[in-house]
């Protein structure tokens, strides 16, 4: 913040980030009082009770009404660190609805980026300001981590699910992301950009050529490819659940229990179907781990996101806004 | 009495009742057990210090060019993997609490001598195991091992390290049982709880943790092994395991390992502080339900460790929330030790500046430790530079200058000589002042967003990087001081008298160095700890 040599402060760059700094002030200032206060007091006290010849140290048991004193105030204190700290926290873990999306895959020492409008990256994501942008992760090896100091969020993304990340970028610029969980060899260098841009800007960056079409629509050749839509269709006669307007509302499952339909919920029942089988169903449909890439999962939940995404019901097609949607006809694969 | 008593015949004492490399390799004596602790972490602490230098030495650039990035993450690696097993977790129990928990209650041994040597042969073959890894190539899982890293993406000697660690735990296992049935069963007539010194307190919490808690990562560690070995699917997602059940397992252990490496500390800080303050020590109730609440406390807030691991929200609000409660008992042992100062006689003799050092440093890491349970702080501190230098400040800040403190205080009654007095105080500065220029600038690097265990670092950090490595050469002339005039007191000190500090506790009423049995007729306590009204404030000269 201070200079780019040696700088004293990160940069704040998200909604997040100042109140995260507004915590961490608060808790420099109290914790530097306590410090110093009891630094003082062991200077004050070696120095005015030095050993010196005729002065004696007179004995004290120790008082309950002080130990209590000093139990129950820190603790008090610690409850408003807790609570605050919490609120933040929950913030970060609770991601708005009707966010811009991007998938990821973290692998061995690369971040891979997937925008919904088909735009893939590798160790650089563009995002605007102004939009809540969750990041949708899985890892392709072992543990990494999501960490963008200046958003002040860190997210560890794990191998055979997803973890979710979101931010809301208020500045534009170019800032570190580095993975914060030692993943092997090249940790240190399994490092990235992230490019924060004016609306304006991002859009002409999104309109810059997306070869092979949205990500849903991606998701919806590969639909066909693999033969989901077999089973899967769009009507009753299926021996898969029909799966529009499937995502994001509960499902009861053959064993009694109700889940979300959720990515985790759609990327497990791809890889392992027998794991929550939806009621009325049975357990046939084979598993797809080792089949699907985690690029090509991606995909096929964005596309059976997409099924969900516009309550009108027009047809298979998904509304996405933006230039990939109106391409839609010249989809690949 | 007076000096010419050097000429004279040493009294028969456990240093040179027997000679002979045999004496002390199949001896049951606790204190030459102790002895051979102490060989035998020194040797490991100069080779974790040895990495601590050489990560330093790496990081004074911001490219990664002195060594190859698998050697720095070995290096990383193995820097916590030594000085976790194999010193600071045995360092201050199993060198002086072995030493000296027998003698303050007032019996001739622990309670099982033959296990504690078994204890220190644990040790020895874990800590062959651990050079065997290192000689052979190392190993380079972080000292958490997280999987599926080490498990199933790594070709280094994981089990080999794995085994070491998992062998030491057993010594670390029986020595808590040692002490817990010691501390139970062999007090001297009159030596009850209410009169124990707050250092045996502090041994006995520690051994409740060691005793319930190192099994967990014995059987962490062995899954680990049979995971990569039988490819079995515990912790692998592609094999329907979860790799969050290894993080939950190996912190249920590894968080309260924390507390097995400070409280120890803690006992020893409040010998001193009541020591060289003349001065019964303040609320000592408190003090003593505070370190088993501590002990407690520590077992229930694991999952701190893993606020952005991917677990549920409101299951870190809890281990946030528990976290908290766990300071609290910290918070009162600092109160406490500052009070026992308010009107005492406070000298400034090496003990204690270790002891002032103590305070202020875990002061310091207490404090920051505030921070890093705040949830919406610790998604932006954990696993970067703030935490490293959070946990150093407890660590080394706390359990080393409390070890040291240590040593110096009770040097003479083990060695029978004490050392040089002017060196012993120009090494505690020196550690105090290298400590604070090694790990204060970490705190600002993590907070700029550095993250651990990086081998090569964006530009920007380098001044505070260059800063850190700066205090870690200070550091080191620091930690040699010690090492070289302790050696040299053994030959050239000046013989100790039995209590040169005039300190209470029953180790300074028996002579220095103590005999084998340690009290020649068993002691009848009748005063509580911290007499200090009873003993004379000054020094004598001479004895």
């Amino acid at each position: 913040m201070f200079s780019n040599t040696f700088p004293l402060w990160p940069t704040r760059a998200s909604t997040l980030s100042g109140q995260v700094d507004a915590l961490f002030i608060f808790l420099l200032m109290l914790c530097g009082l306590v410090c110093i206060s009891i630094f003082i007091a062991i200077v004050v006290f070696a120095i005015r009770y030095r050993r010196r010849p005729g002065h004696r140290a007179t004995q004290i048991e120790g008082s309950n009404a002080v130990e209590f004193t000093w139990t129950t105030i820190p603790a008090g204190i610690f409850v408003i660190i807790f609570v605050w700290g919490a609120y933040i926290y929950f913030q970060e873990r609770t991601p708005p609805k009707d966010s811009m999306d991007v998938y990821t895959v973290a692998k061995q020492w690369m971040w891979k980026f997937q925008h919904t409008e088909g735009q893939r990256e590798i160790n650089e994501l563009h995002v605007p300001i102004g939009r809540d942008v969750r990041v949708i992760m899985t890892s392709q090896d072992v543990i990494h981590s999501f960490y963008v100091p200046a958003f002040r969020i860190k997210q560890d993304v794990l191998p055979g699910r997803y973890t979710i990340a979101w931010f809301h970028a208020t500045r534009a610029g170019t800032y570190h992301l580095f993975c914060a969980e030692y993943c092997g060899t090249n940790h240190s260098g399994m490092i990235g950009d992230v490019v924060v841009m004016e609306p304006a800007q991002f859009q002409t960056w999104l309109s810059g050529g997306q070869p092979m079409g949205s990500l849903s629509q991606q998701g919806q050749g590969l639909f066909q490819s693999l033969g989901c839509s077999t089973c899967h269709r769009l009507d009753t006669q299926g021996r898969g659940p029909n799966l529009m307007g499937v995502f994001g509302k509960p499902v009861l499952l053959e064993d009694g229990r109700t889940v979300t339909a959720d990515e985790n919920y759609v990327r497990e029942s791809i890889l392992s179907p027998a794991a929550k089988v939806v009621s009325g169903f049975k357990p046939i449909m084979p598993t797809f781990q080792g089949i699907v890439s985690e690029e090509q999962l991606n995909a096929l939940v964005a596309y059976v996101k997409s099924l969900s995404a516009q309550p009108t019901g027009a047809g298979q097609t998904p509304t996405f806004r933006g230039p990939a949607g109106a391409k839609a006809d010249t989809r690949q694969r | 009495m007076a000096t010419t008593a050097v000429a004279t015949p040493e009294r028969e004492n456990y240093l040179n009742k027997e000679y002979g490399i045999t004496s002390w390799l199949f001896t049951t004596d606790h204190k030459r057990i102790a002895l051979l602790y102490l060989i035998t972490i020194t040797f490991f602490f100069f080779i974790g210090g040895f990495f601590a230098l050489l990560i330093r030495l790496e990081l004074l650039t911001p490219e990664g060019d002195l060594l190859l990035a698998d050697t720095y993450n070995k290096m990383f690696t193995m820097h916590g993997q030594v000085m976790i097993f194999f010193f600071l977790i045995p360092a201050v129990p199993a060198v002086l609490g072995n030493f000296l928990i027998p003698i303050m209650i007032g019996a001739k041994d622990l309670a099982f001598p033959r296990i504690n040597l078994l204890s220190w042969y644990l040790l020895a073959i874990g800590g062959c195991l651990m050079i065997y890894t290192i000689l052979s190539g190392g190993v380079d899982t972080g000292w958490t091992f997280y999987t599926p890293l080490s498990t199933h993406f790594l070709d280094t000697h994981v089990i080999a390290a794995a085994l070491a660690i998992f062998i030491a735990g057993f010594s670390s296992i029986l020595t808590g049982l040692n002490f817990i049935v010691t501390i139970h069963r062999m007090r001297a007539p009159g030596m009850t709880w209410a009169r124990l010194p707050l250092f045996v307190w502090a041994n006995y919490a520690t051994s409740i943790i060691q005793v319930l808690g190192t099994p967990v990562l014995a059987i962490t560690l062995m899954m680990v092994a049979m995971e990569r070995i039988f490819n079995l699917g515990i912790f692998n997602p592609q094999l329907g395991g979860d790799p969050l059940l290894f993080q939950h397992l190996f912190w249920f252990y590894s968080h309260p390992a924390v507390y097995i490496m400070i409280l120890p500390g803690m006992g020893v800080v409040s010998e001193i502080v009541t020591c060289f303050s003349h001065k019964r020590i303040f609320g000592y109730k408190a003090m003593a339900l505070a370190v088993i609440a501590i002990a407690v406390l520590g077992f229930l807030v694991w999952a701190h460790h893993m606020f952005v691991a991917g677990i549920s929200l409101y299951a870190a609000m809890v281990f946030s929330l528990l976290s908290y409660f766990v300071a609290v008992p910290s918070a009162i042992k600092v109160f406490n030790w500052t009070s026992t100062m308010f009107k005492g006689s406070v000298s400034y003799a090496t003990p204690m500046l270790y002891a002032f050092g103590f305070i202020g440093l875990f002061t310091m890491g207490g404090l920051t430790g505030l921070f890093l349970a705040a949830l919406g702080i610790d998604v932006h501190v954990t696993d970067t530079y703030f935490v490293v230098a959070h946990f150093h400040y407890i660590m080394v800040g706390g359990m080393v200058m409390a070890y040291l403190g240590g040593m110096h205080f009770w040097w003479p009654k083990i060695s029978g000589r004490m050392y040089p007095e002017f060196w012993g105080r120009l090494a505690a500065m020196i550690i105090f002042i290298g400590f604070n220029l090694t790990f204060f600038p970490q705190f600002v690097l993590g907070y700029l967003g550095m993250p651990r265990r990086y081998w090569q670092y964006s530009p920007e950090f380098q001044v505070l990087n260059v800063l850190s490595t700066a205090g870690a050469t200070i550091l080191a002339v620091g930690y040699l001081l010690p090492m070289v005039y302790f050696l040299w007191s053994m030959r050239y000190g000046k013989p100790a008298p039995d209590n040169p500090w005039n300190a209470a506790g029953l180790e300074w009423k028996i002579s220095s160095p103590p005999s084998t049995f340690n009290f020649d007729e068993t002691p009848i306590v009748t005063w509580e700890a911290y007499n200090y009204d009873e003993i004379p404030q000054e020094v004598p000269v001479g004895r």
